[in-house]
């Protein structure tokens, strides 16, 4: 790839009819390649459905980068500066910041906010220094002739071999029950530890610049540590003030929806660089920009908008990862490498051990304070998921040479970090926490087991709500209402139509769309009964099948206990179930249509199924502007004559309206019964699915169905009797 | 809770009867107090002040546990209108974890309590025994997160459920035996494996 340009060194008499510069866009051109090759290898990733469990995605990316780094070094090309301290802290790092701050899930991140800060502050600061005093007395050993090597260029090390990447893994153990709070603290710890890794590194390399190491005083130290607190907290407020102003200012755009991202992104990205500027802490900033700014912006923005944010957000971030993986890559396969074994064998002994360390003792005294402890084995899985990413590498890489002439043996030790913990420690973790947990599931037999499982789940999570879990529930309540009677106000557009057209076509779309779900007759779960279960006084075994059946009912369809298993994946957006699900829904009640036209049957509608009802099914499901007007009001009337034995239930709810229809109806829960022909509708949207869209985070709370027990009034508009759903 | 000196000679007392802790007490009292508004009493109507008990299927089964005479020991059956302090503590004293360093007998004991709090959940109409129906509506309301689920399914559910109880329990019965309802001892075998209260 040698560019190569035709000379215009002197001028030709002659227009050359064929030219090549490739000096002009090599920079882009690059980039792009790179990129473009990521996508291509996630692509492939994906589509062996098994790989994305067996591994963290990050392998993926560094073997990318490393192929794409052995083909440069293999060509002796020179490759693009993508990667220099500048741009990786103003271009590279913020969208990774602040795609994690925006998909955070606020509410069991506050709730558990001492555990986590507790953890992931004094955790980062253990490790850091822990494993750079321990390498630097290691550098004092004569032998391993590392004696040039300082204490402060140890602790730096330290500092920055610290910065764990665990989210990486979190896709990779989703399968695993793991509850709600171990993700909590591995997220939190994920969010809180690269901005708390990055304010150490600037402070240690303010202090190397400063002085030689004797001249450091005591008063430098402390001012040190008061230093740490006021960027800490300086950044968590310069970010809430930007993000009140971002909510503020979306309140009004109402009628160029076309900016609203734009406002998004770039405020946060104003609130890192204002932090920036005052030497605070840019990441802390960013975040608490994100976490701020969701909760008013997602209720302001249209749809369009919040699903452009959301995707734009991973994008960007994707391509800062893989950017900083495949200069990783790259860096792996090259020349300016130093092994020096004691240091890197040493590095990765006191990784591992430092980070046990700082596990079991913080929990141990965390456990004491927490209502839920940590058991034995969340803290191996913690300790386990230790896994070391982009950010370890970046700042490896911007060490300054003329501070640190041993430069390169860093690199190399962090590489050869990155790599083991990555790869081994990501392959082996899901297999490790399937272990744990196998240990402790009963295999359930029978049907009564489960049952009562579920019941004392249940009663379990009745008590805990009524004991409030602990006295942060008066906190936060405070905080609710403070936030419903000001905040809420100032910061949220107040514009909902109440009994607007619009808001009635919202309305007719999205019953059309519970119906065609509904009615979409999956005969292959319906549940075919035991009938000779009639009467209990035959003691007839039930075959296993049926026992079968019936556990995959229950387990389909009993309510899911608090979200257990949250669904967060770094790399995409998980894609819609729903979706699927409607559309295989539709392809069945096209076919059971179309039988039952053949054969005559009545249809549950009371009238011919006829044309109108193919109408429905050619009204694309993710779409409902596109149909047209008469076929809605077709459809409206249609179903209002039909069924007077159904109930229909929906979130109406005011505000809810606006959120139902970002989420594009996904998230209703079809809730219409027919009793007829005996077929058994056993087809409703878990809840699991709403906790797929817990990246919708907060959202998600205000989505708490209270209509799901009681019949909702949905204004007077659709006259179709609207009994209690519970039968 | 009166005045400061008779209030820790009734902590004590409490701590005594329930077995709590005077911090937990303490932290109980405090939820006691924001549940019933500052009145010496809780009724049904103020566990409504409990948004996320709302979303439990088995919410009333909860509420109501917390008023039932058995679980508060005054009597074999019924329900209480409202519930003082003591016998919201005495409620959650249920829910304490065992304490494994009490005897073999002791830790039998308590485990039968919880498994007897549960019975009385299952158990509405306070006959000892649990019946078809008893059951049925246990299913329906574990079931109603989806309500798409129909009633037919719930009753087979439970139908099921209970042939299986009664096979456990009674083991071959005779083909026109009716088989009445489960009674406790009959629950403790079907729960015997891995009771986790």
């Amino acid at each position: 790839m040698i560019g190569w340009r035709s000379s215009s060194s002197e001028p030709d008499e002659r227009i050359s009819v064929f030219e090549l510069d490739y000096d002009y866009v090599q920079i882009p051109y690059e980039v792009t390649l790179w990129i473009l090759l990521a996508s291509l290898a996630k692509i492939g990733f994906h589509l062996y459905h098994r790989l994305p469990g067996l591994m963290p995605e990050s392998c993926l990316l560094i073997l990318v980068g490393a192929v794409v780094g052995g083909i440069i070094f293999g060509t002796d090309h020179k490759s693009p500066p993508v990667m220099d301290s500048s741009i990786y802290f103003l271009y590279l790092l913020p969208p990774i910041v602040l795609e994690g701050g925006y998909f955070m899930p606020t509410r069991p991140f506050f709730e558990n906010i001492g555990s986590i800060l507790w953890w992931a502050v004094l955790g980062a600061l253990i490790n850091a220094l822990g494993i750079g005093l321990s390498l630097y007395l290691i550098c004092q050993v004569q032998a391993f002739g590392l004696s040039d090597v300082n204490l402060l260029q140890n602790l730096l090390f330290g500092s920055l071999i610290s910065a764990v990447d665990p989210v990486a893994v979190l896709a990779v153990f989703e399968e695993a029950r793991v509850n709600e709070q171990l993700y909590m603290m591995i997220f939190g710890e994920a969010l809180l530890n690269d901005g708390i890794t990055v304010v150490l590194y600037n402070m240690l390399i303010a202090f190397t610049k400063m002085h030689k190491f004797e001249d450091i005083e005591p008063v430098d130290i402390l001012a040190g540590c008061a230093r740490f607190i006021i960027v800490g907290v300086g950044g968590v407020m310069f970010g809430i003030a930007f993000g009140f102003i971002s909510a503020f200012i979306t309140r009004f755009t109402q009628n160029i929806s076309a900016i609203e991202p734009l406002i998004v992104f770039m405020f946060s990205y104003l609130s890192y660089l204002a932090a920036e500027t005052l030497y605070l802490s840019g990441i802390l900033a960013i975040t608490a920009c994100a976490v701020t700014m969701k909760k008013y912006v997602e209720e302001n923005v249209s749809q369009t908008s919040y699903t452009t944010i959301k995707y734009f957000m991973k994008m960007l971030s994707s391509v800062s990862e893989t950017l900083i993986f495949i200069f990783m890559g790259v860096s792996t396969v090259g020349k300016n490498h130093e092994w020096n074994w004691a240091f890197i064998c040493f590095t990765l002994a006191f990784c591992q051990i430092w980070r046990a360390i700082s596990v079991f003792a913080l929990f141990y005294v965390s456990n004491q304070f927490r209502t839920f402890p940590f058991s034995i084995k969340d803290q191996c899985i913690i300790f386990y998921s230790g896994v070391r990413g982009a950010g370890s590498f970046s700042l490896a890489f911007l060490l300054p040479l003329s501070l640190f002439p041993r430069k390169k043996m860093f690199v190399t030790a962090t590489l050869v970090v990155i790599y083991f913990t990555v790869f081994i420690q990501g392959i082996t973790i899901g297999p490790l926490v399937r272990y744990l947990d196998v240990k402790k599931t009963n295999k359930k037999e029978s049907i009564n087991e489960e049952l009562h499982i579920r019941l004392m789940d249940h009663l379990k999570a009745g008590i805990e709500d009524v004991c409030g879990h602990w006295s942060h529930y008066q906190v936060r309540d405070k905080f609710k209402k403070f936030d419903h009677r000001y905040l809420r106000k100032i910061l949220i557009r107040e514009n909902l139509p109440k009994s607007s057209i619009v808001s009635l076509y919202k309305k007719l779309e999205m019953k059309q769309a519970i119906e065609m779900v509904e009615t979409g007759i999956l005969s292959s779960t319906a549940f075919s009964i035991p009938h000779q279960a009639q009467r209990i006084q035959e003691i007839k075994r039930l075959c296993p099948e049926d026992v079968e059946s019936i556990r995959d009912i229950l387990t389909c369809n009993m309510y899911q206990v608090r979200q257990r298993t949250l669904s967060y994946n770094k790399y995409n957006l998980k894609p819609q179930k729903s979706e699927k699900q409607a559309k295989e829904i539709l392809i069945r009640r096209q076919n059971t249509l179309r039988e039952s036209m053949r054969k005559g049957h009545s249809l549950p509608w009371g009238k011919p199924a006829g044309t109108k009802n193919i109408r429905y099914l050619s009204f694309p499901y993710g779409n409902p502007q596109s149909a047209g007007r008469d076929t809605r009001a077709a459809g409206f009337s249609d179903d209002d004559g039909s069924n007077p034995g159904s109930s229909s239930v929906m979130f109406s709810a005011r505000s809810r309206i606006r959120s139902l229809q970002k989420q594009q109806a996904q998230e209703i829960i079809p809730m219409k019964s027919l009793h007829r022909g005996g077929k058994a509708l056993s087809f409703g949207y878990q809840r699991s699915t709403s906790q797929e869209e817990y990246m919708g985070g907060s959202r998600r709370v205000a989505l708490r169905p209270k209509p799901l027990f009681h019949a909702v009034d949905e204004e007077g508009f659709f006259g179709v009797s609207q009994e209690s759903v519970f039968l | 809770m009166g005045a400061a000196h008779s209030a820790s000679e009734e902590v004590r007392e409490l701590e005594g009867k329930t077995g709590f802790s005077s911090d937990q007490i303490e932290q109980l009292h405090r939820r006691f107090k924001q549940l019933s508004g500052d009145q010496p009493t809780i009724r049904k109507e103020n566990f409504n002040n409990v948004p996320d008990l709302e979303l439990n299927p088995i919410r009333s089964k909860i509420v109501r546990a917390f008023f039932d005479n058995r679980n508060l020991r005054k009597g074999p059956s019924g329900l209480a209108d409202e519930i003082n302090f003591e016998d919201f503590l005495t409620i959650m004293s249920y829910f304490r974890p065992i304490d494994t360093t009490m005897g073999e007998e002791q830790v039998e004991l308590s485990r039968k309590e919880k498994l007897r709090f549960l019975f009385h959940m299952y158990d509405s109409d306070s006959d000892g025994r649990i019946t078809l129906e008893e059951y049925r509506n246990v299913v329906e309301e574990l079931l109603s997160g989806n309500p798409h689920i129909e009633k037919e399914s719930a009753r087979s559910i439970a139908d099921g459920a209970m042939m299986e109880a009664a096979s456990v329990c009674v083991g071959q019965m005779e083909p026109d035996q009716v088989y009445e309802g489960i009674t406790f001892e009959d629950f403790l075998k079907a729960r015997c494996s891995g009771s986790r209260l």
